[in-house]
């Protein structure tokens, strides 16, 4: 059972610690560390203990910093950097506003661990779209080149962010060589060789922001958030911007999930390390509105794979809750009994009992971006 | 030589002294400050060599002309001063 929990905010990175005394949640927050920075993303690599912490400064760009001593002490890494365009291309255009998009690292968006016969390995999604690996522990990087220079690629577009972006990275436990990514918006892609090539893995999402001809184009999907069961890994969930899908043969086909109470809109997705078929999403009102459906904060908690689903609500307030949580700010731990979500109005809920009831650990947090056990 | 100084904001980040730099261009200054400083390089420009978005440099107080790729000619008594923009707090 992890007793440690970090959360970056619009704010700086927060050290939950378990056995605490506040609200009965069984956590405190036990210290900040880079306070008034931007932390898009957190990882702690379970091979190694370390954690490591995307800054995102307004003014001074995209920064990585890592900690081997449990986060007191911090050295900041290189950053991805963007190939330049080669001689003679046209600067490349946002398929849509017709914007010029710069070939320049925006913001680390997704970090996720190599496999267990990589130590050191890290991958590294990025805005505006670029995949990246540095098989030294964050000194160096390297541009999954193949993705990046697809012509697919050139119509990819934002969601959420004027730029696209990969969000999610997923290594398969059985076979390190075999990632698959999700990005906003250009769907899931999967390789077999360890980025070398590239295949889009969307078949089955549809998107109802298209035109109808476009529906089911598969690079024009917008999985917000991609998990895969930890022991099941063929098993896939997806929140998507039109609802929930899922995969259970590692993204051959995705299947529609219907009849989601309360909303099938939202952002994250958990899914129980060792039952591919118990998930849980946290649902909002869809498309630009985006705040909890009727003041209500509910979390959507399925058990046999989607056919039907429980609203956990008990714990979670229930009157004048604006609250989203966004694609990054839902963790479930290595036991699948604990969960910990973060949202939009700096509240922090955490479960002990797989959502059966919650306790707030804070509401007075910065917007919370990214949860991770540690 | 010109006087080169730097925004108070980045020092938490990186220390960035006052120091003096010589060069015929913005570009040369700031290149020969940062042989000696790698990494506040990129904390002032991209992976492009270009000023970040939200940065801006002023020589001899005014805002440099070409932020892509800082030609703006600098004097051997020049001031160059490396400030974070208002926008993008």
């Amino acid at each position: 059972m992890s007793d440690r929990c970090l959360v970056g905010t619009r704010k700086g990175l927060f050290f939950l610690e378990r056995n605490g005394r506040w609200n009965g949640s069984g956590w405190h927050i036990a210290r900040v560390e880079f306070l008034g920075d931007n932390v898009p993303m957190v990882l702690h690599d379970p091979r190694d203990g370390a954690i490591y912490a995307a800054l995102s400064h307004g003014h001074f760009g995209a920064k990585l910093h890592r900690s081997d001593d449990g986060g007191k002490n911090w050295t900041e890494l290189a950053v991805p950097e963007y190939p330049p365009l080669p001689d003679g291309a046209e600067p490349q255009k946002h398929p849509f506003s017709g914007k010029i998009i710069e070939w320049k690292l925006q913001m680390i968006w997704e970090l996720t661990p190599g496999g267990a016969d990589e130590p050191g390995a890290i991958w590294a999604g990025t805005l505006p779209g670029g995949l990246f690996k540095s098989m030294d522990r964050g000194a160096s990087w390297t541009m999954s080149r193949d993705l990046w220079f697809r012509k697919e690629r050139e119509e990819w577009f934002g969601g959420g962010f004027d730029a696209a972006g990969i969000h999610s990275v997923i290594v398969d436990p059985r076979d390190s060589k075999r990632v698959t990514v999700g990005i906003s918006c250009g769907g899931a892609w999967q390789t077999e060789n360890g980025g070398e090539t590239w295949n889009i893995r969307s078949k089955g999402m549809f998107a109802a922001y298209m035109p109808p001809e476009q529906k089911y184009e598969e690079n024009s999907q917008d999985p917000h958030i991609v998990v895969a069961c930890r022991h099941s890994p063929d098993a896939m969930w997806t929140q998507h911007h039109n609802g929930i899908f899922r995969t259970v043969d590692g993204c051959k086909t995705w299947t529609h999930v219907d009849h989601v109470p309360v909303a099938d809109f939202g952002f994250c997705c958990a899914v129980h390390p060792h039952e591919p078929d118990t998930a849980w999403f946290v649902p909002g009102v869809k498309d630009e509105k985006r705040y909890a459906v009727d003041g209500k904060l509910v979390v959507n908690r399925t058990r046999d794979g989607g056919a039907s689903f429980e609203e956990l609500r008990e714990g979670l307030p229930q009157e004048h809750a604006y609250d989203i949580t966004f694609r990054h700010a839902l963790a479930i731990d290595e036991t699948g009994e604990s969960l910990v979500f973060g949202t939009t109005t700096g509240s922090v809920f955490a479960t002990k009992n797989q959502g059966d009831s919650w306790a707030c650990v804070s509401n007075h947090l910065p917007p919370v971006y990214c949860v991770r056990f540690a | 030589m010109a006087r080169v100084s730097f925004t108070q904001n980045i020092q938490r980040h990186v220390q960035c002294p006052p120091c003096e730099a010589d060069g015929r261009t913005v570009r040369e200054v700031l290149d020969a400050v940062f042989a000696d400083n790698e990494r506040a390089r990129g904390y002032v420009l991209d992976e492009r060599g270009t000023l970040r978005q939200h940065m801006n440099v002023f020589l001899d107080g005014r805002p440099i002309r070409d932020r892509e790729t800082l030609t703006d000619e600098v004097t051997p008594t020049s001031s160059v001063c490396v400030m974070q923009a208002l926008s993008g707090g």
